[in-house]
């Protein structure tokens, strides 16, 4: 029961003297720090992997892989943060509630797609390029 | 059976009602939020049939071949740009300038239509090389995928252009101000999706 309460207490009154006499729900919650921290912190995270890959650094396919992925869910987690102002506060936990049963169906969604699938072809006959380009 | 079944609504807890109240948007917000969960799950399946197909040229280009990894850094930049100048807006907005508001609004329309239109360049220089959607599951899976992707931004203008006539018409009033929020949501989101595609789609295909 407290929990419904909560929203109404946790949002804190915004005084920006408008004409307006409304507080700002949650999504204005940013400030012009907030929002430069989190793009120079995007532009780090997108600079890396394009230079790792772009520029072939580790010379590892597999290792690259692995550590551009790892830098995408940073900025990921830095674009909901600083841009979409993500917490675990608002509407007394609902918003973010919806993220994480989302992020469970798109986690089972892509995972088992490609679990399932990945043998897909394995009963194929090999193909030369040549075949290939003469399929009906 | 009557007697234990009670019709519905007749046992809705009060502090619904109550939560209503306290909320100044309706739950508008939330409402959109969970639209845009739901579109994140479209752009989940897409990508898990990206994940799938990815491979498959069908003997035809693959994403090494194809992709001109310099001409994505720079879309990547236009959309991240974007999403900081949106950002700017709701800031004037926030202080009630109108003026500024819709300089920031039109900034942020044109770097998305700038990306949409280096998308589209992308697209028709691909389609000119042969590499068109029919050639291969890779390819088929890889427009599907960019393209309702671009598709989003595309309409995010729309909306954009919408609101920025509806700011100049009637000012910053509440309802103006809470669409305004809605499409900050939806932009910021799908620039959120566009981390997944550079990283998922271009630099993973770009690598052997």
């Amino acid at each position: 029961m407290s929990e419904f309460a909560e929203p109404g207490i946790a949002r804190k009154p915004q005084d920006h003297g408008g004409t307006h006499g409304e507080p700002h729900p949650h999504g204005a919650q940013g400030t012009f720090r907030s929002y430069m921290t989190g793009f120079v912190l995007s532009v780090i995270l997108t600079a890396i992997p394009f230079w790792l890959v772009m520029g072939n650094v580790l010379d590892d396919t597999l290792l690259t892989g692995i550590v551009i992925m790892a830098l995408a869910a940073m900025q990921i987690v830095v674009h909901m943060v600083y841009f979409l102002h993500m917490n675990t506060k608002s509407e007394g936990g609902w918003t973010f509630l919806a993220l994480l049963f989302t992020l469970t169906l798109v986690v089972i969604t892509l995972v088992g797609s490609i679990w399932v699938m990945y043998h897909m072809d394995q009963n194929m006959m090999p193909m030369s390029p040549h075949e290939a380009l003469q399929r009906p | 059976m009557h007697e234990t079944t009670p019709p519905p609504g007749a046992t809705a807890p009060v502090f619904y009602e109550q939560e209503e109240h306290a909320h100044g948007d309706g739950g508008t917000l939330f409402g959109f939020w969970l639209y845009l969960m739901s579109d994140c799950l479209i752009f989940a399946a897409l990508f898990a049939t990206f994940g799938v197909l990815g491979r498959n040229y069908a003997a035809g280009p693959s994403g090494a071949d194809l992709f001109d990894l310099r001409l994505v850094a720079v879309n990547t930049g236009f959309l991240l740009l974007s999403s900081i100048t949106y950002g700017f807006a709701m800031l004037e907005m926030d202080k009630d300038r109108i003026g500024p508001t819709l300089k920031w609004l039109a900034v942020t329309g044109l770097f998305g239509a700038a990306f949409v239109g280096l998308e589209l360049y992308e697209f028709t220089h691909l389609i000119s090389e042969g590499a068109t959607p029919r050639r291969s599951a890779f390819l088929s899976s890889f427009f599907l995928l960019v393209g309702t992707h671009g598709l989003h931004v595309t309409f995010g203008i729309v909306w954009l252009l919408t609101l920025m006539v509806q700011v100049h018409r009637r000012g910053l009033i509440a309802a103006n101000q809470r669409r305004l929020m809605c499409l900050s949501m939806f932009w910021h989101f799908l620039d959120v999706v566009w981390i997944g595609v550079f990283t998922f789609v271009y630099l993973m295909g770009s690598m052997r």
